[in-house]
């Protein structure tokens, strides 16, 4: 089974990747690293230092920060409670987290929209409750909202799995030996369960990191984050060049902060599910 | 310990959380007013207008045919390429494992521009571009869910296959297929379902005349989505609940007689 | 082997069928314009009167128009868009000269609009007008205490939080130059320098920077005042009668979307149907009705009904007009100044 000759399967995919991964991505070094004249420049890379720049991906940054965190805090105790339910159709319930996915997200993007304006559906209810109504449409909390909203299922999954595998004698021996339930939680099933949450995280924190399509819809342009600066660039002023060097700068991020999850990853001894 | 009626409410603070838009969706797509701002009374129209309105059906067809379209082609490359992979030494089958991961780590408008530069060197765009791009984001899923059952594939039952005689062929496809078909399927769903909800690929890649429903909405959220979009979602959405739930009935009786 | 070879077949088959479905060159027309803006059932009529398939497109501000179109990612046949970038297009030799011997429904086009024209085709030969208006202010009379009928208004911090912008460079630019006495058009850096400053000092009381979506947010009552073109008003005050459309005094823009044919077009007896299609008087009522912006087609103009003619948002006086400068296509260099300055306003 295992002869030399049967590698050569892999051949158009390799082609396919070279073709369609690796080439575009040179394009994109290419073009970073020359400038609109055609000559060697690292000026569209180093563009990253203007403060503009700066600040847009420290917003970023912290986007994707707060929204991995939101949805971890959401997504974990809902994976403990799943998974003490005992439920008959646990498979069920967890399809019913995913259905909201299948409606197209960016319908689902926009019906926050309405739900988060000024006189929308979530100040409406704040009136009938005799409560101030509240700004969040158009700031930085909405595009969080919709971001956690957006990525909660990629969270909710991996970890549901990975709890979901922990066998029951494992915590009964832990209650065997005394232990109370926060001792338990904290010593065995978290720990077994990290594979799940690191899988989670990668999930959540890069796509929040790099989208520019909720920022645009629920930001009113007045969170502008890395992505949404590539794209204007790229569209709006036909700068390839520094559209590219800022995409750079993003691949650089997403490969350090997916080697530093890969190196706590195995540090644990976990497997990586997905 | 946490008291049970906590657990239920968290559970239905997060269903409400996760519910919450598609009932405002589905209370628009019930909306006389064309305006998504005001309510003006409850209508049918847009379900009844929906196969009128040929922009929809045509987006809908495309987004379909792209989707399965895609992913199919994705599972040939990617089940073809995954026996390939399996095959190799440490090292090589770590490279493929890397570069595998590549477009599902990396950010999606930086696989978008990517993929642009390369097409505008070649081709013009259209609907190959757009199809290319969403087999190459496809790919991925197909592989990393093959992969691991070829890796516990019984390898004593193929070769005892060919030592009675069975051509390599037909020892594969009546041995491992029926082994791997399980990760074969869900690697195809998913690189469907990815597709189907792309929107970043699919808007630096398609050319002129070409949409999917998500570019749709996009150029429309800017201005007022046509209400029809909405019933055909919620369409869509009851379609997916309803097979959910007949499927999950299904299984339920077959559990019970096994038991 | 035969499986490689059965596999690579298979996909190549189906890349080629996917290819085959493209397009037949000989009768299609590539139509690239600006979002929702033409209205779908006239491109169903055209094919079905013409047989000619029309493979429509849409982008959302000129900018990304030029960008596609430059970058030849598509070859794009007729294409509807912003006056100044029509004129860039036009300098730089993109354009075709239109026969109007093929469109004799150009007769329609009122004379004031080919004046206009001038400013961006000085001999009025490569471009068509489609829709026009004005850059002016959108208000709540219920909200807003002041006679407004100056741009200031954008910038009292008693609205703070309640006003929206558009989120396109130049026409957020209109305001505080106008305010300022500059013209639009200034490439002075020291002049956009003090524009930038007093829009930076607006960014605080800014609700959102939005593009056509300000006219929902206003009939929602969720803003009191908005910057907008003069189309979106009709639509609005439809919906809400409080709502009010004024140019200011200081004056505004007044802007051409016009259609060209690019010389990219294989067939200009095609594209030269459509735009003559697009003039009929009927078919520019159903455009005209479709989002009431300003028709050029004083022959509709003729036929409307008063509460459109007399809307001075749809058919502005020659006293506003004349406060009004049209825009000109900018150079590179300030074309970057301006992109670096608009992102200091957006991420102060």
């Amino acid at each position: 089974m295992n002869s030399p000759k049967k590698t050569w399967f892999a051949f158009p995919y390799i082609l396919w990747i070279i073709g369609f991964t690796l080439i575009p991505l040179g394009l994109v070094l290419y073009y970073a690293f020359t400038g609109a004249d055609g000559g060697f420049t690292l000026a569209n890379v180093l563009a990253i230092t203007e403060p503009v720049h700066l600040k847009s991906l420290w917003t970023s940054l912290k986007m994707a920060f707060l929204t991995t965190l939101i949805c971890f805090i959401l997504a974990y105790p809902l994976g403990l409670v799943l998974c003490s339910l005992n439920l008959k159709k646990s498979n069920f319930i967890i399809f019913l987290f995913i259905l909201p996915m299948w409606m197209n997200f960016l319908l689902r993007t926009m019906a926050w929209q309405l739900i988060l304006s000024t006189n929308g559906v979530l100040n409406t209810l704040l009136g009938f409750l005799h409560l101030p109504k509240v700004h969040i449409i158009y700031t930085f909390q909405a595009v969080l909202i919709g971001m956690v909203y957006d990525f909660l299922p990629f969270m909710i999954l991996p970890i549901y799995n990975s709890l979901s595998s922990i066998g029951d004698d494992v915590v009964e021996a832990g209650k065997d030996l005394g232990a109370g339930y926060f001792t338990i939680l904290r010593k065995i099933i978290f720990p077994l369960s990290l594979p799940g949450v690191i899988s989670g995280i990668t999930m959540v924190f890069v796509p929040s990191m790099t989208s520019f399509v909720i920022s645009n819809i629920l930001g009113g342009s007045n969170t502008l984050l890395i992505g949404n600066i590539i794209e204007q660039e790229f569209t709006y002023n036909f700068n390839w060049n520094l559209g590219s060097g800022l995409s750079f700068v993003l691949l650089v991020f997403t490969l350090i902060s997916m080697g530093l999850m890969s190196v706590f990853d195995k540090s644990e001894g976990g497997t990586n599910k997905w | 310990m946490v008291k049970t009626w906590v657990k239920r409410l968290y559970m239905a603070f997060i269903f409400l959380l996760l519910y919450l838009p598609i009932i405002v969706l589905v209370v628009l797509s019930f909306n006389k007013s064309k305006a998504r701002v005001t309510w003006s009374g409850f209508t049918f129209q847009w379900y009844a207008n929906l196969f009128d309105n040929s922009r929809i059906t045509d987006a809908f067809t495309t987004t379909l045919t792209l989707a399965f379209g895609s992913a199919l082609a994705a599972t040939i490359i990617g089940v073809v390429g995954a026996i390939g992979i399996s095959a190799m030494k440490k090292r090589n089958y770590s490279i493929m494992l890397g570069a595998t991961n590549i477009p599902m780590l990396n950010a999606e408008i930086v696989t978008a521009l990517s993929l642009t530069l390369l097409f505008i060197r070649f081709i013009k765009l259209g609907i190959t571009t757009v199809f290319i791009g969403h087999v190459t984001f496809g790919v991925p899923y197909v592989i990393l869910n093959v992969l691991p059952r070829l890796r516990t594939l019984n390898k004593n039952a193929y070769e005892a296959a060919l030592d009675l005689g069975a051509t390599p062929l037909y020892a594969f496809f009546k041995v491992c297929w029926p082994e791997l078909m399980p990760g074969i399927m869900s690697g195809f769903l998913m690189a469907a379902t990815m597709s189907m909800d792309d929107f970043v690929i699919t808007y630096f890649t398609r050319g002129p005349g070409i949409n999917t429903i998500s570019t749709m909405v996009y150029s429309e959220v800017k201005r007022g989505i046509q209400p029809e979009m909405y019933a055909l979602s919620t369409l869509l959405f009851l379609l997916i609940l309803v097979l959910l739930l007949l499927f999950n009935f299904l299984s339920g009786r077959k559990n019970s007689m096994e038991v | 082997m035969k499986h490689k070879l059965l596999i690579v077949s298979v996909l190549s088959g189906s890349l080629f069928l996917l290819g085959g479905c493209g397009y037949n060159k000989n009768n299609s027309l590539v139509v690239f314009n600006y979002g929702d803006y033409l209205d779908p059932s006239i491109i169903d009529s055209f094919e079905k009167e013409t047989g000619i398939k029309i493979l429509y497109e849409e982008y959302q501000s000129p900018e990304e128009m030029y960008m596609k179109y430059k970058a030849d990612i598509v070859d794009y046949d007729v294409i509807c868009s912003s006056d100044y970038i029509l004129e860039k297009l036009r300098t730089e030799d993109e354009l075709l000269p239109i026969n109007f011997d093929n469109i004799p429904n150009a007769a329609n086009v009122d004379e004031h609009l080919w004046e206009f024209s001038k400013t961006f085709d000085p001999e009025n030969k490569y471009t068509i007008p489609h829709y026009w208006g004005t850059l002016g202010i959108l208000y709540n009379t219920r909200l807003v205490d002041e006679k407004v009928d100056s741009w200031d208004i954008l910038f009292n911090s008693k609205y703070s939080g309640q006003i929206i912008m558009e989120n396109s460079v130049r026409d957020s630019f209109v305001p505080a130059l106008k305010m300022l006495g500059y013209s639009i058009n200034t490439d002075n850096t020291d002049e956009l320098d003090e524009a930038e400053k007093i829009l930076i000092e607006q960014r605080p009381m800014v609700q959102a920077y939005l593009l056509d979506s300000a006219r929902d947010e206003m009939i929602a009552e969720n803003a009191a005042i908005a910057l907008v073109y003069s189309g979106e008003a009709p639509y609005a005050t439809e919906y809400n009668d409080d709502l009010a459309y004024v140019v200011p005094k200081e004056g505004s823009n007044v802007w051409v979307d016009s259609w060209a044919v690019t010389k990219d077009c294989k067939n200009t007896e095609n594209a030269e149907k459509f735009l003559n299609y697009l003039l009929r008087v009927d078919i520019s009522k159903i455009s005209f009705e479709y989002n009431h912006y300003g028709t050029p087609n004083k022959k509709l103009a003729e036929i409307l009904p008063a509460k459109y003619t007399e809307d001075p948002a749809l058919f502005p006086p020659s006293d506003v007009l004349d406060n009004c400068e049209i825009f000109r296509s900018l150079d590179r260099g300030t074309q970057d100044y301006y992109s670096k300055l608009w992102k200091e306003i957006k991420l102060d």
